[in-house]
């Protein structure tokens, strides 16, 4: 049997391969990239020809995966857990749709915000949208969640969400890969009209959806990845979820004591929890997110059972597990080792030397020097670090897009002048329809594009803004004189300055192209110039 | 047998390459391994961690508990003081001398050093001038993984195998010049005879 060493984002990616998938679709997001990104890579998917390019945004990648569902073919789209939300109106209703091929949607949290915004707990959404939630619990499982998931979603005709956190999506671990079997044939829905949401199809297909529940909650209790692990300490029960478990066993190498249910499958299986529940004294809930399962369990009133988690307390609200804290929760005596140094010090992450980005926050913090602060709307990209030292550059930095809009709305109640800065890729995932907008009412913002041609912060994947962006703005309405390309240099510093100086006053929208290439991609770029040219002299 | 590594650095200095030649040599042996990186907002010149787990038995959690860690290899010198409470009591820490310096209010190199110095099991060297001595500045952190080599279950050999499955793509001179490096910090521990038994 075949073995590779893979990310829990690459152990889903080879696993939906061998499972026959033809398509996925997917806006880059951490913890989510890796997944594509493996795709992208594969030589088998390549030869194969399965859809593996990026989307526009999580929204396109959504629809585009149900639209290849209802042409019959196993697909899968990929995201991070914010992305959902701009996914949300698809996904749901793509719950009501049902689905024709395997439909998966692959969605990693994370928890503790490593590297976004909030903490929210996707499988919340999967109980939204009355889907089954599969929550792998090691890379193994992520692998085999693939199969078992397309599987699951053609037996019901169902979309199936596969929800991951960061520690699973990013680390390693030895894989053991199964037999990879064919695509789907092209096969289109029996029924021509269950894609077609009108009011009277959509409460038809409603009730067929809620007509499965129970029949998803039975599959939970038959799931391979939900195990009730008899033991005799009843004292205390354990509801691990997902990668809780795995933080719970390290803390009993020999085995646990203590009964365990190990969750990867939802809706929650209550056959399982009850059966934990009338048989131990108390039990303690362990859940990489939010609450949500014991919130389930205690119910409104929280009077019934002893159970302890993050709402009592004895797990911290907020904030991703790890082996300590579980622990702790389970009342052990924790050793660590001599405290962190008090010389040390923090060490935030910051803009690479020679990145675009320096020069352009230079330029605007002069332009803005003799007005009163707090007039920057930002967005969601590597420039976000323009609000740390030494720029201290913006205001704002909420989700994808929102810098635009809310630039808009504060423009609106008086503010003026008032900024926008916006990556390539960020502004054609979600800014685009917000500058058009501001065109209709002629909102007087300034509107600063950072292109570094490249969606940069998750590694450089390609941007669909690359080489569009002046003819977008054009074709949004944007007047084509307040549509100005610069070249965020330092020896062009004076003239930028004076450029965003004189689109700040005008009373309309302008946009600032900021337009140099990404440091990181430049250097690979340089890079693989200089390595194809050495192969070429040594062949010749 | 298990070893449980904390690899630190700061984002873009290569501590994945350590962990790559580390899991390859564990993987060959047919080992357990997990191992936890960081990818995404901290890459960019922030502090960056890698949990290293290898294990003849199964390893649950990705993490390593605090107060478990055999060993923390750092490319950096603060930054290897980042993750002590990880470090069981015996445990070892083994850290780059040159700071990398890119916050205004980084400490005194020295009192760093000292720091690292009086750790009861440390080894403190000057990675990036052993480099230069043998192979290129470059190699740096294949030198802290030879300092490192006598802590981990595996002969020398087997980390210069991986180094070759590795590096190979890019030529002999490269497998040459990391090979090299690797048997400098190997050399630079052995002299100060700290092998752990």
């Amino acid at each position: 049997m075949k073995r590779m060493l893979l990310l829990g984002d690459e152990a889903i990616a080879q696993g939906a391969l061998d499972a026959g998938l033809s398509g996925v679709y997917a806006y880059p997001g951490t913890p989510s990239t890796e997944i594509t990104e493996y795709i992208q890579r594969s030589k088998e998917a390549h030869e194969r020809g399965v859809h593996s390019l990026w989307s526009a945004n999580e929204k396109t990648a959504m629809e585009a995966a149900l639209g290849m569902s209802y042409a019959g073919k196993r697909v899968m789209t990929c995201m991070k857990h914010v992305g959902l939300n701009v996914a949300a109106d698809g996904f749901i209703n793509a719950g009501i749709t049902g689905a024709n091929g395997g439909l998966l949607v692959v969605v990693a949290d994370d928890p503790s915000m490593h590297s976004s915004q909030n903490e929210q707990d996707s499988r919340f959404y999967g109980k939204f949208a009355l889907v089954p939630v599969l929550e792998p619990a090691n890379q193994q499982e992520c692998y085999l969640a693939t199969q078992y998931g397309f599987d699951l979603s053609e037996k019901y005709g169902t979309p199936v969400m596969i929800r991951i956190t960061t520690r699973l999506a990013h680390s390693r671990a030895g894989v053991e890969l199964g037999e990879p079997r064919a695509e789907n044939e092209l096969t289109l829905p029996a029924d021509k009209r269950q894609f077609v949401l009108l009011p009277s199809i959509a409460r038809r297909n409603y009730q067929s959806l809620l007509g499965k529940q129970a029949a998803f909650e039975e599959e939970s209790e038959q799931s391979p990845l939900n195990a009730y692990e008899d033991a005799d300490n009843r004292s205390l029960g354990i509801i691990a979820c997902g990668i809780g478990y795995n933080y719970l066993m390290e803390n009993y190498p020999d085995g646990c004591p203590h009964p365990v249910l190990k969750i990867g499958q939802y809706p929650v299986p209550r056959t399982m929890v009850k059966r934990m529940l009338d048989n131990c004294e108390r039990v303690l809930v362990l859940e990489e997110g939010a609450p949500m399962l014991e919130e389930q369990i205690r119910g409104l009133m929280d009077a019934t059972y002893n159970i302890s988690g993050r709402l009592d307390g004895v797990v911290p609200r907020a904030g991703e597990l790890n082996p300590n804290i579980v622990a702790q929760a389970l009342a052990m005596e924790i050793q660590p080792g001599m405290e962190k140094p008090q010389i040390v010090q923090p060490r935030p992450p910051e803009l690479c030397k020679g990145c675009p980005h320096i020069d352009s926050y230079n330029a605007l913090n002069e332009a803005l020097s003799d007005l009163e602060p707090g007039r920057v709307f930002s967005d969601i990209g590597c420039y976000t670090l323009g609000a740390l030292e030494p720029f201290n550059s913006i205001n704002t930095c909420v989700d994808m897009g929102a810098s635009i809009t809310m630039a808009k709305g504060a423009a609106d109640a008086g503010l003026f002048p008032a900024v926008a800065v916006i990556g390539d890729s960020t502004f054609t995932h979600s800014g685009m329809t917000g500058l058009l907008d501001a065109v209709i009412e002629n909102t007087p913002i300034t509107v600063m594009i950072v292109d570094n041609e490249t969606t940069g912060m998750t590694g450089g994947q390609t941007s669909s803004a690359r080489g569009k962006l002046e003819d977008i703005c054009k074709g949004i309405g944007v007047p084509e004189d307040h549509i100005i390309v610069v070249e965020p240099l330092r020896k062009n510093h004076e003239q930028n300055i004076d450029v965003i100086k004189r689109e700040l006053y005008h009373r309309g929208v302008s946009v600032i192209i900021e337009r140099r290439e990404c440091i990181q991609t430049a250097v690979v770029s340089i890079k693989l110039a200089k390595e194809a040219k050495a192969k070429k002299e040594e062949n010749a | 047998m298990k070893r449980d590594i904390i690899l630190a650095g700061v984002g873009g200095q290569g501590i994945l390459t350590i962990a790559t030649i580390i899991g390859l040599a564990a993987v060959e042996r047919g080992l357990q391994l997990k191992q936890a990186e960081v990818h995404g907002m901290s890459q960019r010149g922030g502090d960056v961690q890698s949990h290293l787990r290898i294990s003849d038995r199964q390893i649950h959690s990705d993490l390593i508990p605090e107060g478990r860690a055999d060993l923390i290899i750092s490319i950096e010198p603060m930054e290897s003081l980042r993750y002590t409470s990880f470090l069981a009591p015996d445990g070892w820490l083994i850290a780059n001398k040159k700071p990398f310096v890119n916050i205004p209010n980084y400490p005194d190199f020295e009192l760093v050093w000292k720091q690292i110095e009086e750790l009861p099991r440390s080894i403190l060297i000057d990675a990036d001038k052993l480099a230069r001595e043998v192979a290129t500045g470059r190699s740096m952190n294949i030198v802290i993984l030879g300092a490192s080599s006598p802590f981990l279950p595996f002969e020398l050999s087997e980390f210069e195998h991986a180094i070759e499955t590795i590096f190979s793509r890019k030529g002999e001179a490269v497998v040459t010049q990391n090979v090299a490096a690797l048997r400098a910090g190997r050399a630079f521990a052995e002299e100060r005879n700290l092998a752990m038994q």
